[in-house]
């Protein structure tokens, strides 16, 4: 099978139209990013406090953000995080309220929570008791006691059924208490005297996160250094085997992937969370390596082809790696939407940043790294003194 | 030829089953490979739940006790050789960064003798510099190297205590390590697999359970003013005001400010039912040997007095002293069970050097984690299988040749991961997407290049070493490249940046292994004995 087979088309000579595309796209995300005031950092870089709730039934986000607003809590986001027919799950997110870890905001959520959808008294939560309360309530239900079992074996038990609670399909929510009889290995007596002590609450705390604002700048700036230390390795390494021009005309590229990439967190309203940086490094090393593919072949063009001009040297080469680069992107791209359509939500943020990635970085290489190449050397020869025969 | 063969053949299948043994293990069974990989492949905090704390240990309050004891000291010589001083106290840094500017500050005393005062500061002070600010009045800062020290034993200090409190809980695997660019930060992270409710152990962490037993010497009054009205208005030389506010009281006493016994005399620390109060819990302690010597003299010396159980500044306790008491002690009036057992725990586990505050918490419930990774495990294999069947389509028998690269690839990457101990994370399936993606790459240049020398007419085995020999140089730059990148994020980086390096290297490393050696390996094999070959399945 063949998709592309040899072409000869003239990607250099349309360089000025891309070059403005490019513009364009970075100019958006810039414009977005001012209209919206700044990028919208995730939790990891802003500091704060991030509840993710799972609900039986649909909830009712306005009237929680009601009650939490009422507390005197700053709600920075209450949005749905999943929300299908089977799942419905919220993602509180508060504002930071001082210099140090606030756990009292966690604490104050899970208490709104416990207060709009209460459960009877003198009663633990199921949904969300730790395998040592369960076992601890346990011990204290008398029919138990009396039935012989010890309190190592409540332990286990007790960890059994929140260890099988926890497993899909049921992910930490049971809708009634009589699922229990399906956890293998629990006997019949104990499964019964669950709701003596417990009830299945409405909810289920899926994940808490407190960031102080120490750490998100420190986080930030050690990404960010990371990745420039990253860039100028390779920068380097490209000199060594290329030449300088070579090296920096595929870090422009990949700064000009990383911008536009950023540009469409903002444009299409997503946080820029920690897991989108994992996915700008995937892009900086995708987005050179597929620029190395083509000045690689450049290399060896140009020392077989010695008479022909830098532009059709360049030319040539994309031509010659295009069924490479189109297969190549291709297959990345349906693997990364398979991670954007069934990765489910905490991937979201990063399928999205390598969805574009994928695809900014294949146009970079092409439309991007080889101008600028070609501009470059041209800088390079004319400084030399036009007299100098091209290499 | 066929000697070669051999060799490299032995290799590859060496590598292969090394690899599979530690992934898959001996027993084929599904259950069996599912178990293996489950405990061969340790999985980070965000995908199997559990609870994430970075703390930061405020040094300064070590600093401020240190410059506390020496002015303790200093006041007691000056007292001693008769010289007279109107002030000497201490400034009160509040936080890290201010910590060096601990500070003391002595002021009037006579000009006559300021060559005393030095020699007594010099003696009583040997880390601190001292500065004379006018006649009568000196200034004096910790020696730098002094501070350094102080700071980092303070931190190391603290670090154990921690462990000691984390490894009485008896959680499994917990982590415990500084965090942080060097010393400077004075940060430590916790990390504890499994627990999806760390409020009592974020409580635990931050006691700093500072026992102390004093002699009462008047009380109780009702109020502080009181027990000052009953003493003129001052407080006599070395006591101390403390309240008293268990079980609904609220009382105050005054104390020698010297303790008898302080947390660092215990032995043992064991939590039980309250013996006088029922209802309530206790802890009793025993007392080193010395300490118990040091208690038995001052309990036979003080019969009928009152001592004073002070947890944390605040009485905990009052009881008179019946007869001579050895080694033993209680803590009575805790509220609950788990109070008791943790404070037991605090004490055996020692005391903290300073506070701690939280800089961080993430918790991920085992519900949330398990989402992710199947999740994201379905969506891996969803793509695979996309990428196994175009990659046979397009490429037909070569295809196949493709795959098994790629699947050796992910069979070598997880391999070296459980071998090395390293933890699989949500940053570092990205590494491995990426891996998949060069693997991937480095076929398609392979073949790619095959193809267009099989185009310009060349004969099968020639268009195979050309392709091969061609696309190797554009393959080892790209993949060296990226893993010299790797390298960098690996030393610079932290956390989540770490993880998706490690991943990233260790899959191109194997990448360059399986696209360049064993794919080769395979198309040499199955063109062995075909040299005149016309045609290929590319």
């Amino acid at each position: 099978m063949q998709l592309i087979g040899q072409t000869s088309i003239d990607f250099l000579g349309r360089r000025k139209i891309f070059i403005a595309l490019s513009a364009a796209l970075l100019l958006a995300g810039i414009g977005s990013a001012v209209t919206k005031g700044g990028l919208k950092f995730g939790i990891d870089f802003k500091g704060g406090t991030l509840v993710y709730v799972k609900f039986r039934d649909a909830p009712d986000p306005e009237r929680i953000r009601g009650v939490l607003q009422g507390k005197g809590l700053s709600v920075a986001t209450l949005q749905p995080f999943q929300d299908t027919a089977d799942a419905h799950e919220l993602k509180i997110d508060l504002d930071l309220a001082g210099d140090v870890v606030e756990t009292s905001g966690k604490d104050q959520v899970i208490e709104t929570l416990r207060e709009i959808y209460p459960i009877g008294a003198g009663k633990l939560d199921f949904n969300n008791a730790s395998p040592e309360a369960l076992a601890q309530s346990l011990l204290s239900e008398r029919t138990l006691r009396d039935a012989g079992h010890s309190s190592r074996d409540l332990a286990s038990h007790a960890e059994a059924m929140v260890a099988w609670r926890d497993q899909a399909p049921r992910s930490g929510l049971l809708r009634d208490l009589a699922e229990l009889s399906d956890v293998p290995g629990v006997p019949s007596s104990v499964v019964a005297a669950v709701p003596q002590v417990a009830e299945a609450g409405a909810f289920h705390i899926g994940g808490v996160e407190v960031v102080g604002p120490k750490i998100g700048a420190e986080l930030q700036w050690q990404a960010i250094k990371a990745t420039l230390f990253a860039l100028a390795g390779m920068l380097v390494y490209i000199a060594f085997r290329f030449e300088w021009i070579y090296g920096v005309a595929a870090v422009i590229a990949v700064f000009h992937d990383v911008f536009i990439t950023i540009g469409f967190f903002s444009l299409f309203d997503r946080e820029i969370e920690l897991t989108v940086v994992a996915a700008l490094l995937t892009l900086v090393g995708y987005s050179m390596n597929d620029t190395i593919v083509i000045f690689d072949r450049v290399r060896e063009n140009r020392a077989a082809v010695r008479k022909s001009s830098m532009t059709d040297l360049l030319n040539l080469s994309i031509n010659q790696t295009l069924s490479r680069t189109v297969l190549t992107s291709g297959l990345t791209l349906v693997a990364v939407l398979c991670l954007l359509v069934l990765g489910g939500e905490v991937l979201r943020g990063f399928s999205f940043g390598l969805a574009v990635g994928v695809l900014v970085g294949t146009y970079s290489s092409i439309f991007i790294a080889s101008p600028v190449l070609l501009w470059g050397q041209g800088l390079q020869t004319a400084r030399a003194g036009g007299g100098r025969r091209r290499r | 030829m066929r000697s070669r063969f051999g060799l490299k053949i032995a290799l590859v299948a060496g590598v292969f089953l090394v690899c599979a043994w530690r992934v898959i293990g001996v027993n084929p069974s599904w259950d069996a490979v599912r178990q293996n990989l489950a405990d061969n492949i340790a999985l980070g905090l965000d995908l199997k739940g559990g609870t994430h704390l970075i703390l930061q240990v405020q040094v300064q309050d070590a600093l401020k006790a240190e410059a506390d004891q020496t002015i303790d000291r200093i006041r007691t010589r000056l007292l001693r050789a008769g010289i007279s001083y109107t002030s000497i106290r201490r400034n009160d840094p509040g936080s890290i960064e201010e910590a060096d500017s601990i500070e003391i500050q002595l002021d009037g005393t006579p000009t006559d003798r300021v060559s005393d005062v030095r020699a007594i500061l010099e003696e009583e002070a040997p880390s601190w510099l001292a500065n004379s600010t006018g006649g009568s009045s000196f200034a004096l800062g910790m020696r730098p190297s002094e501070l350094l020290r102080l700071k980092a034993e303070t931190l190391q200090q603290s670090m154990s205590t921690i462990e000691n409190r984390i490894n009485g809980l008896g959680l499994t695997e917990p982590v415990i390590q500084q965090h942080g660019r060097a010393e400077a930060e004075h940060e430590i992270l916790v990390q504890l697999p499994g627990v999806s409710d760390p409020a009592r152990v974020m409580n635990l962490l931050q006691m700093s359970a500072q026992l102390e037993i004093k002699k009462v010497i008047d009380g109780p009054f009702t109020s502080p003013e009181a027990a000052r009205s009953q003493n003129n208005g001052i407080l006599p030389a070395n006591s101390e005001l403390a309240h008293y506010a268990e079980r609904g009281r609220n009382e105050w006493y005054l104390l020698e400010r010297n303790p008898v016994v302080t947390g660092r005399d215990l032995r043992g620390a064991t939590a039980g039912r309250d013996t006088q109060n029922p209802g309530a819990w206790q802890v009793a302690f025993s007392l080193s040997r010395q300490a118990g010597q040091r208690f038995g003299l001052f309990t036979a010396a003080n019969i009928g007095q009152n001592l004073a159980v002070v947890l944390d500044r605040r009485v905990q306790s009052v009881a008179s002293i019946e007869s001579r008491i050895e080694s033993e002690g209680v803590i009575n009036n805790i509220d609950g069970q788990t109070e008791s057992l943790d404070l037991a725990l605090v004490l055996r586990a020692g005391a903290l050097p300073a506070s701690v505050v939280y800089l961080e918490e993430r918790t991920v419930g085992a519900s949330l984690g398990a989402d992710s990774i199947r999740q994201g495990v379905q969506s891996a294999i969803v793509g695979v299988c996309i990428i196994v069947v175009v990659m046979l389509a397009y490429y037909r028998l070569a295809g196949i040749n493709a795959n098994l690269a790629l699947f050796f690839n992910l069979l070598i990457l997880l391999a070296v991961l459980s071998a090395f101990g390293f933890t699989l994370t949500l940053p570092g399936i990205a590494g491995i997407i990426l891996t998949i993606g060069m693997a991937v790459d480095a076929n398609v240049l392979i073949f790619e290049r095959i193809r267009e020398e099989l185009r310009a007419g060349k004969a099968v085995v020639a268009a195979l070493n050309a392709g091969f020999g061609k696309a190797f140089l554009t393959i080892i730059d790209t993949n060296l490249t990226t893993i010299i990148a790797a390298a960098f994020l690996f030393l610079f980086g932290r956390g989540p940046v770490r993880g998706f390096a490690v991943t990233l290297a260790i899959g191109l490393l194997a990448n360059l292994f399986t696209s360049v050696f064993v794919s080769r390996l395979i198309f040499d094999v199955s063109m062995w004995r075909k040299r005149n070959l016309k045609e290929m399945s590319i």
